[in-house]
């Protein structure tokens, strides 16, 4: 008992990555019904541009660090966005006439081009890097298993991303207009909306929470490789599916399920199977319930 | 002072043609109907006013200001507002966040805003009743409305309508051209788009009558009732069918 209490903890850490990237999956099929293939490699450039970036102002072992790590990962988000949203204005904005399948292609070869970049760039490269910063052991006891503060801060901060994502989505003006947009672009545009703005903002937004995972992600696990963003984009892209793809909370609860049901899977399976216990999941939900838990709008709106 | 302005307008989809040298005119606090048989094109022109699409030749002048190639959401802030065919409202909004949407393009604060949705909550009271349901679970007339109420949120100067009687039973079309009645009452110039003639013209003061694209009839309402040739523009016979 206290073993899946175990698991589940670990579960709800590791789904809050899945979440925060699953967010930025979810948003843009959201609004432009694609299937943002590269998303799982801006996570991974922003992994890439936080190692050096903290490389290059050097943490060293204050008590500052921490605060370094903010402003960096601050930072971060925004680059990160802002590269979600030059994607988009120099790819995927002037395909919006083509067929949807089109972008997806663009999306593959975007996402090969963001590899193979990392790979090529001095510095960078195939090797795993280490990461100048780590979050320490330190932490507390919750049944029989051991988290860290860091562990802690990171399912926080999340969280609030999080809700602050759904809050947007949900109360702003902006959010209704993303929704509208959503819906439906003509009748959007009728309404006085810049539909291409509201684009490059969902963009923007998903950009950006992937690059939050990505700082988070370094300093948790301490290395990363060109090759991280592959395997969590196909992740995130299961949870998002799960949760019901182009629901905000869809993905978070996805994120949590997936984070979860992998926890168990590779408790019981051992760590190799941890994808194919995703995927696993992934079959089954679509088997029972094709449009996801929380997915029933995005049904209706195909 | 002319609200609207065509000249020489045509508009093509690709090799179709939509609509081909309209040139019409709406006066300020007028309502002008456009009327015309199925793919007259009607719509086509509603759409290259609000800058949807973008005619190929001619120009569009709005309150003396030509309109070229400005985005059609500028157009909206600018005051001209289109209430498309088959009113596309939002289904998986509420008609609160539909009403806050209408008034999207406008410079308006927020206090502003608030203040014109109590507004057309007052003229609407239907709206208010159901403010906080899904929008997609009103039935036709009350989308109608909604369309018009949101439409109405920004305080347009001008309001287009296309087919608002579209697939509503008469009590319910009473009741929406009773608000489009009140919408010009309060200053607001509108072109209305109709297949149903009669009440087009029980409304408006002017009509044109479109054909395969062009301006084949126009003038007072009055003097349109009863012309034979209004008839043949919806028969098809001005084009040269056969009877
Ligand atoms: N998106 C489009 N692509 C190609 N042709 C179009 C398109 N929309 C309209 N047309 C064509 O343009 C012409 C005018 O169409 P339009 O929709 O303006 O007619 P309408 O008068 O509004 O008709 P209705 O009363 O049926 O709504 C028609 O021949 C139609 O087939
Ligand atoms: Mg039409």
């Amino acid at each position: 008992m206290s073993l899946l209490l175990n698991e589940i903890g670990n579960g709800i850490f590791l789904g809050a990555f899945f979440g925060l990237v699953a967010l930025g999956y979810s948003m843009v099929y959201g609004i432009l019904r694609l299937i943002n293939f590269a998303h799982g490699d801006f996570y991974m450039v922003a992994a890439f541009v936080s190692f050096t970036i903290l490389g290059a102002v050097g943490v060293g072992h204050s008590h500052n660090q921490w605060w370094t790590v903010v402003w960096v990962g601050v930072v971060v988000m925004v680059i990160t966005g802002g590269l979600a949203m030059l994607a988009n204005q120099l790819i995927y904005r002037p395909m919006r006439r083509a067929a949807i399948l089109s972008l997806m292609i663009a999306a593959i070869g975007l996402s090969q081009v963001l590899e193979n970049g990392v790979l090529v760039t001095p510095r960078w490269g195939a090797t795993y890097l280490v990461f100048p910063v780590t979050t320490p052991p330190s932490g507390f006891s919750l049944g029989s298993n051991h988290y860290t503060w860091g562990q802690l801060v990171i399912v926080l901060v999340s969280g609030l991303l999080a809700l602050g994502v759904y809050f947007l989505v949900g109360r702003t003006l902006l959010g209704k207009a993303m929704r509208a947009v959503s819906e439906d672009r003509i009748a959007a545009t009728l309404m006085g909306i810049n539909v291409d703005l509201v684009i490059a903002i969902v963009f923007f937004i998903g950009g950006a929470l992937a690059g939050a995972a990505a700082v988070m992600t370094g300093v948790y696990y301490g290395q990363i490789n060109y090759l991280m963003g592959f395997t969590v984009g196909l992740e995130a892209f299961t949870a998002a599916v799960l949760g019901g793809i182009g629901n905000i909370g869809g993905a978070v609860l996805g994120g949590l399920i997936l984070g979860i049901v992998q926890s168990i899977g590779t408790g019981i399976f051992g760590a190799e199977w941890a994808l194919v216990v995703a995927f696993g999941a992934l079959v089954l939900m679509l088997w029972f319930r094709p449009t996801g838990l929380l997915g029933e709008r995005v049904a209706r709106r195909m | 002072m002319k609200a609207l302005e065509l000249s020489g307008v045509s508009v093509y989809y690709g090799a179709v043609r939509g609509a081909e040298d309209v040139t019409l005119d709406v006066d300020e606090g007028e309502i002008v109907a456009l009327l015309g048989a199925n793919g007259a094109g009607k719509s086509t022109l509603l759409k290259a006013i609000s800058g949807i699409i973008h005619p190929r030749r001619g120009s569009i002048a709005f309150f003396g200001d030509d309109l070229g190639k400005l985005s059609a959401h500028r157009r909206v802030s600018r005051g001209l507002v289109h209430v498309p065919e088959g009113r596309r409202i939002f289904t998986t909004l509420t008609i609160g966040e539909n009403l806050e949407l209408g008034a999207y393009g406008t410079q308006h604060s927020r206090t502003e805003r608030a203040q014109r949705l109590e507004e057309v909550l007052g003229l609407f009271p239907l709206l208010k009743q159901h403010f906080q349901r899904l929008a997609g679970t009103l039935s036709g007339g009350e989308q109608q409305v909604l369309a018009i109420g949101r439409a109405m949120m920004s305080n347009p100067r001008v309001l287009m309508i296309d087919e608002p009687s579209l697939g509503l039973d008469p009590q319910k079309v009473d009741i929406v051209y009773d608000m489009l009645e009140e919408v010009s009452a309060l200053g607001t110039t509108v072109l209305l788009v109709e297949q149903n003639v009669s009440l087009a013209l029980e409304i408006a003061s002017r009509a044109y009558v479109l054909q395969q694209g062009s301006v084949v009839l126009s003038g007072p309402s009055a003097s349109l009732v009863g012309d034979p040739r209004l008839a043949d523009a919806y028969l098809g016979k001005a084009g040269g069918a056969k009877d």
